[in-house]
């Protein structure tokens, strides 16, 4: 292809992307003269570049735009929805004649008849109807030129009136452009009788040394045949000392250097391709020597590798970076999406974009676009309600969208958030049911949580009605697909009636990835950092106790939660290392990884060190396996293969379909009940009066004493104990708990152990000792209520070993206490 | 005279084979070889050419010969192809041959089984017959045996 079609075609497309959002912009900012030219001389940029390749059919499309765009910035229209739309509708179409000479380097058949119609129509309804802005009155002294000619062009900034005409005919309305062919756009660009910053006009007008008004003059003395320079044109008509053209001159020349500074060049993205793939060599090359040096332990080398090290890890930073690119290439799309959307359902929605700038690498920013677009356009579909619900809701008519992105922690992070409707729990588990991917059984398990996670399912989607844009059931699955694809992760959260925000987190770069090196079998493979969730080492005799099985299903406890084991060796069916020793004895090393978020212990030999390792992708022979990412080459120059965690979880059902969902849900029922078994408490069992079983948590017991039975010192009901210095009141429980049964005081006191068994307990600062008869045993059991108490100081009843217990309540046991004490003395007292 | 054509000839269980020589990027006596678990067995495991991974191709197992009694190394031919290289593993390298289109023939249509898919033709040589190899049939085909492999 032609170089200057090509560079055309570039230079086009680059431009219609900036078209369409500045299109969007100014619809929420009509007045804004300066997007209004910005448009107009794209525009004009590329129907000027048509006439001059000879795409004469683009052209006119081009034309038809650009004549109702200059009526618009000269005032003579207002901005209306239907104008966006035309004029976006204008922009699709060049976009596609654009692709068209990209494939077949002519301008295509369509001609866009209908197109070109509706945007003549467009601009001949307007001018039926009066300009919306009228015509400043002739101004009467010259100083007010200006404005007023500004006020004439709609206040304009960017366009000084010189630009337009000499100050004599500024006063006169300037006739609206004879549509089809307005002379400026043929005989003078008018860009350039524009004082434009960086010219030496425009550097003039900025010294104050000349008045745009005569710069005008001197710049149509140039134009009609002039060929001196303008300063000298200027300094010849006494306007500027010949030291000021000379300033200026080298102003212009000052700004020119530094523009060309600034400037950036294209590069072929295969160029840098090939370069990352050359630095990924040198990665892999630097890690042998840094390998043999180590070995080797000669100083001479030991610096020089030191330097190469960190020289390779710079220029891997450094090209990295010309790979990356800002967010905003694909943010930039949006508020066009966006405005469709809302345009075609009578929505009305506010996009606001925070963190454009955040960079991340093209290969990932191509791989998120799709699944954002997507994300977005649901937000706007589902998400965002119509403008009446809203208001009814007492929200603002106009949704609200906010896009943002930043780093964190070596991830890019990317929010997508509306204050919509939010996602009905209630509704996505009655579909999940319907549609057979849980069973209402399971559903009732489930939490807030899980149950959102269920629209990135396959076949998901919860749009009622299948409108043209979205909810044609391939949704967020696809989504998540794609994030995952690309290492990154989705989580979604949503409040009903009030919005939902989607989180999507990608790691920077995908060629070069820290992994940690795992042994099996004699064989290596690299699991991605990302993935790991820690590490588990377990002796050879916890391995026995601790790793169990839930229906033949080796499990680890794992602060609780039943973590599902994958053996790395069965899993790939690796065969038995020859003369290796057997591993049924030995540590076993846990990797936890997490994949789609059901975590998962991988069960390997051996856990090396963590590496930076270049992803090379496998050759087609080996795609089909899905359990490998890739291959890496290893520091000692052999190849390693890279385990990919969502894979190897599908291989091993960790989970995949819905059968297997079922089987997990089974599964996780019998762990549920293991479960509970991790809330175990320990408690301190003993015997209570009429040998009725009881217990305290041994948390709130400080220690167990006896105490001789001559020791203890009554005072009446109340016994007394000398204790480490202090003295420490008893509470008997027989007398406390029988209170109530108003048995007879004395039967009780034949039968008096001795030595007493005290359990010393700490109640908010008070130390107390609780007589018991027996201590039984020190249990652990989770504290399954059985039943409510049925007297008072008792907490509950609960079933610990198999038996019914009483868990008995200190403070209120110590409140009956004292109630009785103050009853015996009050007796006493009759007594006496 | 009619138009030659260069042949890079190996043998494999005693027999000829011939690839275009503007096909092969380079012969190889060992590298050493990272088996590839769950692959499918035609694929011999991933070796590391000069920083470049290349995905090594049993020959014999493609063509359904006997496997390569233990102790032999296999040789490499490195063949370029759309997706990156790929090494052939190959019992012995013959000489580069020269062949017009003359004594080329279809192979007999007796010829069946794995063999005919991978074999394009035979050249007559005066010794013996070189086996012309299907280079994109012989990695091409592999790919279905990987789909047919996985679970």
């Amino acid at each position: 292809m032609d170089d200057l079609i090509k560079e055309f075609l570039v230079e086009s497309n680059e431009n219609l992307d900036r078209l369409d959002s500045e299109l969007v912009k100014l619809e929420t900012d009509p007045s804004s003269q300066e997007l209004l030219s910005s448009i107009f001389r794209t525009i004009h940029t590329i129907k000027g570049s048509c006439g001059f390749l000879g795409f004469s059919k683009l052209e006119k499309v081009a034309h038809v735009g650009e004549s109702l765009l200059s009526r618009l910035r000269d005032g003579k229209l207002s901005l209306t929805p239907e104008f966006t739309s035309g004029l976006l509708a204008m922009v699709d179409a060049i976009r596609t004649m654009l692709g068209e000479i990209q494939t077949t380097e002519q301008d295509g058949n369509e001609t866009y008849p209908s197109l070109i119609e509706s945007l003549n129509l467009l601009q001949q309804q307007s001018q039926d109807a009066p300009p919306k802005s009228t015509p400043a009155p002739a101004p009467k002294e010259p100083g007010k030129k200006k404005q007023s000619a500004n006020s004439k062009e709609g206040a304009a900034k960017s366009a000084p009136p010189a630009s337009k005409t000499p100050p004599v005919k500024a006063a006169t309305p300037i006739a609206p452009p004879a549509a089809p062919d307005p002379p400026k756009t043929q005989g003078v660009p008018e860009a350039n009788l524009r004082p434009v910053a960086g010219k030496i006009g425009g550097a003039l007008v900025d010294r104050g040394s000349v008045r745009p008004e005569d710069l005008a003059v001197a710049l149509k003395g140039q134009l009609s045949g002039d060929t001196r320079r303008l300063g000298e044109i200027l300094a010849s008509m006494g306007l500027i000392t010949a030291e000021d053209a000379q300033a200026a001159q080298q102003a212009q020349e000052g700004s020119r250097s530094k523009n060309a500074a600034a400037e950036t060049i294209r590069v072929d993205v295969h160029l840098l391709d090939r370069l990352m793939n050359l630095v990924g060599e040198l990665v892999l090359t630097r890690n042998q020597i840094s390998q043999y040096s180590a070995r080797l332990s000669d100083a001479n080398l030991v610096g020089p590798t030191q330097q190469l090290n960190l020289l390779t890890s710079e220029l891997q930073e450094e090209v990295m970076r010309t790979r990356m690119q800002p967010i905003s290439n694909v943010f930039d799309k949006f508020p066009r999406v966006v405005r469709d959307v809302a345009t075609a359902q009578g929505k009305q929605v506010l996009i606001e974009m925070e963190g454009k700038e955040t960079e991340l690498d093209r290969s990932l920013l191509e791989a998120i676009k799709d699944p954002l677009t997507h994300i977005v356009r649901n937000s706007v579909d589902h998400g965002i309600e119509m403008p009446d619900q809203r208001v009814a809701r007492g929200k603002r008519p106009e949704g609200h969208l906010k896009l943002r992105a930043c780093h964190e922690g070596g991830q890019v992070l990317v929010e997508i958030s509306d204050d919509g409707a939010g996602i009905d729990t209630t509704r996505v588990k009655n579909k999940a049911i319907e549609r057979g991917v849980i069973t209402a059984q399971q559903a009732g398990r489930m939490s807030e949580g899980e149950i959102l996670n269920l629209v990135f399912l396959p076949g998901f989607s919860t749009a009622e009605k299948v409108t043209n844009l979205s909810g044609r059931g391939v949704g967020m699955d696809v989504v998540k697909t794609n994030i995952d694809r690309v290492n990154g992760s989705v989580d979604l959260q949503s409040y009903l009636g009030k919005g939902t925000t989607i989180r999507i987190k990608i790691p920077l770069t995908l060629a070069i990835v820290r992994a940690v090196i795992v042994q099996s079998n004699g064989n290596r493979f690299a699991i991605p950092q990302v993935n790991i969730q820690e590490l588990v080492r377990l002796d050879a005799d916890r391995v026995r106790t601790e790793i169990e099985s839930v229906r033949g299903v080796p499990v680890y406890r794992m602060r609780g939660r039943l973590l599902p084991l994958v053996y790395l060796s069965g899993e790939l069916k690796l065969a038995k290392q020859a003369g290796g020793q057997a591993d049924q004895d030995d540590a076993t090393n846990i990797v936890v990884l997490q994949a789609n978020e059901h975590p998962f212990g991988l069960v390997v030999n051996e856990i090396n060190d963590s590496e930076e390792i270049v992803v090379k992708p496998l050759s087609k022979q080996l795609r089909g396996l899905k359990v490998f990412a890739g291959a890496t080459i290893m520091g000692d120059g052999k190849v390693a293969l890279i385990l990919d965690v969502v894979g190897l979880a599908q291989n091993a059902s960790i989970f995949s379909e819905a059968s297997d969902k079922a089987l997990a849900e089974e599964n996780a029922e019998a762990l549920v009940a293991q479960d509970h078994q991790s809330e175990k408490q320990t408690f301190l069992l003993f015997a209570g009066p009429d040998d009725s079983r009881m217990a305290l948590p041994l948390s709130t017991v400080a220690r167990l004493e006896e105490f001789p039975a001559k020791e203890v010192e009554k005072s009446g009901d109340e016994w007394v104990v000398q204790y480490r210095g202090k003295i420490l009141p008893l509470l008997r429980l027989d007398v406390v708990l029988e209170e109530r049964r108003e048995r007879v005081r004395h039967d009780r006191k034949t039968v008096e152990p001795d030595p007493l068994q005290v359990l010393v307990c700490n109640d908010e600062g008070r130390t107390l000792g609780i007589v018991v008869d027996r201590i039984l045993d020190i249990v652990e059991d989770r504290a399954e209520v059985k039943s409510p108490a049925t007297r008072e100081g008792i907490l509950c009843a609960v079933v610990i070993n198999d038996r019914v217990t009483e868990l008995i309540d200190v403070p209120v046991l110590q409140k009956i206490a004292e109630a009785n004490r103050t009853l015996s003395t009050e007796h006493a007292e009759v007594i006496n | 005279m009619a138009q030659t054509h260069q042949f890079c000839t190996f043998y494999l269980d005693k027999l000829l084979f011939g690839v275009e020589l503007e096909k092969v990027q380079e012969v190889i006596r060992y590298l050493e070889i990272t088996q590839i678990p769950l692959a499918p067995r035609v694929v011999s495991g991933l070796m590391n050419l000069r920083g470049q991974i290349v995905t090594g191709i049993d020959l014999r197992r493609r063509l359904d010969l006997a496997d390569r009694s233990d102790g032999t190394a296999p040789m490499n031919v490195v063949i370029r192809s759309a997706d990156g290289a790929v090494s052939l593993l190959v019992d012995e390298i013959g000489d580069v041959v020269e062949v017009t289109e003359e004594s080329f023939e279809r192979p007999p249509e007796t010829l069946q089984g794995k063999v005919r898919e991978v074999i394009l033709g035979v050249h007559k040589l005066e010794k013996q017959l070189m086996h012309v190899l299907n280079t994109e049939k012989a990695c091409e085909t592999a790919e279905a045996v990987t789909s047919g492999a996985e679970r």
